[in-house]
C-alpha cells in the first residue's frame, strides 16, 4: 500500500502520490490506478482517501453556498452579478421580491444597482447553466456598511474554524459583525475603524499562515496584545491632555 | 545585424561557441508568481532568454461565440517585445508569432483539465523580452509554471527543450547562432509523468538514427527542466515557510528573554 508522500508535504501538479486501493480526493486523478495531484498544495491522506489541500485555487459554485456578489449589470428581469467564479452569476426579480414580479411597477435599480453589494445564496448550479442566486432568506440581501477584504477561496475554512471557532473568536474579541463568503469575500463591519482594521489583521495572518496548526491561539494573542498596545496608548494620550 | 557567425561552432576540444559542452543546457532561473495583477505567473531566464508568462482564467469568455459548450477555451499569444532582437522587431503580431502561439497552445492544452469548466476561457499570455534562440521551448516551460500557479487543475507539468545538429554533432538546447548556422532543431515538449510528448518539431536534415539521439537527448533535457520546475514552484512557498519560522524563533528568543 505504497502513500509517496508524508502528510503535510508539498505536492506540485503531477507528482505521484499514492497507488492501488488508495481513493483520490480533492485536487487529485487517478488513471491506470496511479493517483496524481493537480494542483500546488499540501498532501493529506486519511485512512484509504488521498487529497490535495490547493494553496492557490479559485472558486467553484457549490448549490447552497453563501457568497458576497458584486451587481454588475440591471437587466430587464434581474440582476448580474460577479461571485469571483469563472461563471456570472444571475439574481432574478422574482428571487429579490417577496411577490411576483411586475415590469411595469418595480424598479429593479431602487433594489440593487451596479456596484451594489449582496450577500446572496447559490440556488442552483451545473455545468451546463450559470449559477442562480436568492436573497430571500435570514441574513442575505444587499450589504449598506462595512469592509470588503478578499483572500484565496481555499482558505476560506481555516478563517471559520471548526465549528466557526475562529471567526467566533474574531467576533467577540473584535466586537466586529463579520460575514463570510464562501468565495473568499468577507464583510467586516464593526463599531469603530479601529476595530475592523484589528478584524482584518486577523484574518490577514490566518490567510498568511493557513497552513501552520495552532493558529487560534496564535490569533487570540496576537489580538489580546494589539488591544493592550491600543489601550496603553491611549493612556499615554490621554494624560497631557488633563495636565 | 552586428552578430557574426564564427566560423566554428564546436572547438576541436567538443566546446561550443558560448563554452558549454555538447550536452550542456543553458543557465536555467525560474521564479513563479511574480506579477502582482495576474491570476498566475511565472518568469523564466535560459542562457540570454528572458521571457514572461502571465494566466487569467477560468473565467467568462468574450465575445461570447468563442465559448465551447463542453470545455474551457485555451487563449494563447506569444509575442515577441520590440526590444528582443537585434534589430527593432515591430510590435504587431507576425506569421511566425501567430504559428507559435497556435503550437504553444496545442502544446499546453492537453495537461489542462479543460472539461472541468465549461464555457469559459483561459488566457495566456507569454512576452518574450529578449530572445536567443529556444523562446518556444522556454515559453512553454514558464506558461506551464504559470498555468500552475493560478491554480488551474493540471495533468502534470509541460517541460520543453530543444536538441538538435550542429557542425555536425548532435548537441543539447541550441541557442540562436547555433539554430541559424546549425543543420538541425528539433524541440520538444513533454510531460514526464504521463510520458507523453506534446511538442514535436524538427527544421533541418537527420539520418533516422541521428533523430532517434536527438529525441532521447531532448527527453533528457525536458526531465531536467522538468526538476527545475518543481523547485522553482516550491521555492515560492518555502519562503513563506520560512519567514514564518524565523517569525517563530524570534517569539520563542522574545519570550525567554
Amino acid at each position: 500500500m505504497p502513500v509517496f508522500y508524508e502528510n503535510r508535504q508539498l505536492v506540485t501538479p503531477g507528482d505521484l502520490l499514492a497507488e492501488n486501493e488508495y481513493i483520490n480526493g480533492e485536487n487529485t486523478y487517478k488513471e491506470n490506478g496511479k493517483i496524481y495531484a493537480t494542483r500546488v498544495g499540501l498532501f493529506v491522506a486519511e485512512d484509504k482517501r488521498v487529497h490535495v489541500v490547493a494553496l492557490k485555487a479559485f472558486y467553484l459554485p457549490m448549490v447552497g453556498d453563501t457568497v458576497v456578489g458584486k451587481v454588475l449589470e440591471v437587466t430587464l428581469g434581474g440582476w448580474v452579478t460577479d461571485i469571483r467564479a469563472p461563471y456570472l452569476a444571475m439574481l432574478r426579480a422574482s428571487d429579490a421580491l417577496e411577490r411576483p414580479f411586475k415590469p411595469q411597477k418595480d424598479d429593479l435599480p431602487s433594489l440593487f444597482d451596479v456596484g451594489d453589494i449582496m450577500v446572496a445564496k447559490i440556488v442552483a448550479y451545473d455545468r451546463t447553466r450559470d449559477p442562480l442566486l436568492t436573497v430571500l432568506e435570514r441574513g442575505l440581501g444587499k450589504v449598506t456598511r462595512g469592509q470588503i477584504i478578499e483572500i484565496t477561496p481555499t482558505k476560506i475554512p481555516r478563517v471559520i474554524g471548526k465549528q466557526g471557532s475562529m471567526v467566533g473568536m474574531i467576533k467577540e474579541e473584535t466586537g466586529c459583525l463579520i460575514t463570510i463568503g464562501q468565495n473568499g469575500r468577507i464583510i467586516i463591519s464593526g463599531k469603530s475603524p479601529e476595530d475592523e482594521r484589528l478584524a482584518i489583521m486577523a484574518i490577514r495572518k490566518i490567510e498568511q499562515e493557513a497552513h501552520t496548526s495552532g493558529l487560534t491561539d496564535r490569533v487570540t494573542e496576537m489580538l489580546k496584545k494589539e488591544k493592550g498596545e491600543k489601550s496603553k496608548k491611549e493612556v499615554v494620550e490621554n494624560v497631557p491632555k488633563e495636565t | 545585424m552586428s552578430q557574426k557567425k564564427p566560423e566554428k561552432l564546436i572547438d576541436e576540444n567538443d566546446i561550443r561557441s558560448d563554452g558549454r559542452k555538447l550536452n550542456e543546457m543553458r543557465q536555467v532561473k525560474i521564479e513563479v508568481g511574480i506579477l502582482g495583477n495576474a491570476d498566475g505567473s511565472a518568469y523564466i531566464e535560459m542562457g540570454k532568454n528572458r521571457i514572461l508568462a502571465a494566466v487569467y482564467g477560468p473565467r467568462e469568455i468574450h465575445p461570447r461565440h468563442q465559448a465551447l459548450p463542453d470545455r474551457a477555451a485555451l487563449r494563447c499569444r506569444y509575442h515577441m517585445a520590440p526590444f528582443s532582437v537585434q534589430e527593432r522587431k515591430s510590435p504587431a503580431p507576425s506569421r511566425r508569432e501567430h504559428e507559435l502561439s497556435k503550437v504553444i497552445r496545442e502544446s499546453l492544452e492537453p495537461s489542462i483539465f479543460t472539461e472541468y469548466y465549461p464555457r469559459t476561457a483561459i488566457d495566456l499570455f507569454i512576452e518574450v523580452l529578449q530572445a536567443d534562440g529556444g523562446t518556444r521551448c522556454a515559453g512553454i516551460t514558464v506558461a506551464s509554471l504559470a498555468l500552475a500557479d493560478a491554480g488551474i487543475p493540471m495533468r502534470d507539468l509541460v517541460s520543453a527543450c530543444a536538441a538538435g545538429k550542429v557542425d555536425g554533432r548532435l548537441v543539447l538546447d541550441l541557442n540562436d547562432v547555433e539554430d541559424k548556422g546549425g543543420e538541425a532543431d528539433m524541440p520538444l515538449a513533454y510531460m514526464p509523468t504521463m510520458n507523453a510528448v506534446t511538442l514535436l518539431q524538427m527544421d533541418g536534415m537527420l539520418t533516422g538514427e541521428e533523430f532517434e539521439q536527438v529525441l532521447n537527448m531532448a527527453l533528457e533535457g525536458c526531465k531536467q527542466i522538468n526538476q527545475l520546475q518543481k523547485e522553482a514552484l516550491r521555492a515560492k512557498y518555502k519562503v513563506v515557510k520560512e519567514a514564518e519560522a524565523e517569525k517563530e524563533e524570534e517569539g520563542e528568543k522574545e519570550a525567554a528573554e
